[in-house]
């Protein structure tokens, strides 16, 4: 278990109150590196990482945030310290420039190239009409106006699903660039080989309930063997 | 401006124009039977309910057009017709929270700002002959462009959700995160209208100037009324659709069923009601 905690759920139910997806996760998730949530089809693991940016409330149970309870946070204001990145990458209509200043209406072109470089992407793709880009490209730049937010954690639901192994792989290592400078990073994945490229800490969730939670070298040797399934530990 | 409607000759087509008239469906039937549409029984049904519901309209009209009669019926007549735009619009677009409370709201502000101008500078005379007709004008289009609006911007709560939760993602009200969607729901409510005002007297000659004109009544005379009919029915479109579209951007929380504002509608009505106010005292200072 990490000793610094970020969010930490306790007892939380998700989902329609007569047929919850979630019920009963109390885990505290680390502040720092990248945890990454595992699960069959339909576990809720994306009900999970939905929840801790409130773009849905739990119908039970109770969320925090550096001990700040989630539901007096306004959205807005949480939203812009949790960011957060889709499977299919949502292009805003204009330019790349466009597409940030609906994060930051002030950015500068200048700022608007240094966070495009940041995520490994060409300062030239600034003006470029967003709904050109590649499904990599379109998903770094999605980061990069993540990151504009000046987020401190991000939420990633499966983000290299549509993606082909080389966007997969560059999408991966700015996640690891990222929570190497400090950004915790909560990653949905059911690729068994991208959780052994990035995951430090793994959060297993199976039939809308925790079933474990650790480090992944921990969890390599868990005695349940659905969860060493799902983290592809070594035979 | 203050256009005489007394004094046209009647155009009275008797029973053997209107059975005529009628023939022309049986054209329409007979091609339907020809090319094997299957659209036979439609085209009787519509041409038959159409008369009855209009020889019930004329029947009725003829209580409030009466110069000896109360305008109170005219009243009564207006409230039933928005109660009725406002049920409909509530039928087409159930998704949306008090939208009932919401669109009768908005086809009265619009009645209230279009008919007070056509009255308050006594464009027509306020009488049961003008009211009646006038309203139906303002409800009658703006129902179709309420519903236009409410359906368009329903659909993009659903298939635009990706993109509207990747601005809320970002931090983005509910209402900053809808409003591109709205602005767009409501040009699409309104161009039509603007290409059909552009159009008149090019494309096709409008029915309000095609039936003085076979009642009788000078084309230039007729011409005036279409005009001012033109433009009312353009005001009033534009005066509802933009009201709905303020309701919905208060509304757009619970169009996306997240957690912000929850008592946004409440909000807006409150507004509402003072718009309305004012433009009630305006319009009393107009006459």
């Amino acid at each position: 278990m990490a000793s610094s905690t970020g969010f930490s759920l306790l007892e939380v139910a998700a989902g329609p109150a007569e047929a919850p997806i979630l019920t009963d996760i109390t885990v505290d998730l680390p502040e720092h590196g990248i945890t990454v949530i595992v699960g069959p089809s339909g576990s809720g693991k994306s009900t999970l990482l939905r929840l801790l940016n409130r773009l849905d409330d739990p119908v039970g149970g109770a969320i925090t945030w550096r001990d700040e309870a989630l539901s007096a946070m306004p959205p807005p204001t949480l939203r812009r310290q949790v960011g957060t990145i889709f499977q299919r990458a949502p292009l805003f209509e204009g330019s790349v420039l466009d597409n940030f200043r609906v994060a930051d209406p002030e950015v500068s072109g200048e700022r608007g190239r240094h966070v495009l470089e940041h995520v490994g992407l060409s300062a030239g793709l600034l003006d470029r009409d967003a709904a050109t880009l590649s499904g990599g490209e379109a998903q770094r730049m999605c980061v990069a106006r993540a990151l504009l937010t000046r987020p401190e954690v991000l939420l990633a639901d499966e983000p290299t699903a549509a993606l082909d192994i080389d966007a997969r792989i560059a999408v991966e290592g700015l996640a690891r660039q990222l929570a190497d400078e400090g950004i915790a990073v909560l990653w949905v994945s059911h690729d068994t080989d991208q959780v052994r490229r990035l995951a430090d800490h793994v959060l297993a969730i199976v039939d809308g309930k925790v079933a474990a939670f650790g480090h992944l070298s921990e969890l390599d040797m868990h005695a349940d063997p659905i969860v060493r399934r799902l983290i592809g530990a070594p035979a | 401006m203050s256009v005489a409607l007394f004094g046209m000759d009647r155009a009275d087509i008797g029973l053997a124009g209107l059975a005529a008239s009628g023939g022309l469906i049986a054209v329409g039937v007979g091609i339907s039977f020809w090319r094997g549409l299957g659209l036979e029984r439609s085209l009787l049904w519509a041409a038959l309910r159409a008369l009855i519901q209009l020889l019930i309209v004329g029947w009725a009209l003829q209580l409030v057009v009466d110069p000896n009669d109360s305008l109170i019926w005219s009243g009564v007549w207006l409230l039933f017709m928005l109660a009725f735009a406002a049920w409909t619009t509530a039928q087409r677009a159930a998704e949306v929270p008090k939208v009932f409370a919401l669109s009768l709201l908005a086809y009265a502000l619009s009645g209230v700002v279009t008919l007070g101008v056509l009255f308050g500078f006594q464009v027509y005379e306020l009488e049961g002959r003008t009211i009646v007709p006038l309203a139906g004008i303002v409800v009658g289009n703006s129902l179709s462009a309420t519903v236009l609006v409410s359906r368009q911007i329903l659909e993009a709560a659903s298939e635009q959700r990706g993109v509207i939760e990747g601005r809320l993602a970002l931090g983005l009200s509910a209402r900053d995160a809808f409003q591109p969607h709205l602005q767009r729901a409501l040009r699409t409510a309104l161009v039509p209208q603007i290409e059909t005002t552009k159009a008149v007297g090019i494309v096709a000659l409008p029915g309000a100037m095609v039936g003085l004109i076979l009642a009788g009544v000078d084309p230039a005379d007729a011409v005036m009324v279409q005009i001012s009919v033109m433009y009312l029915v353009l005001g009033s479109v534009a005066t509802t659709t933009t009201v709905m579209m303020m309701a919905f951007h208060a509304n757009s929380s619970h169009l996306l069923n997240s957690s912000v504002d929850s008592d946004a509608v409440t909000l807006c009505l409150a507004q509402c009601d003072r718009a309305v106010a004012w433009l009630a005292a305006w319009n009393v200072l107009a006459w």
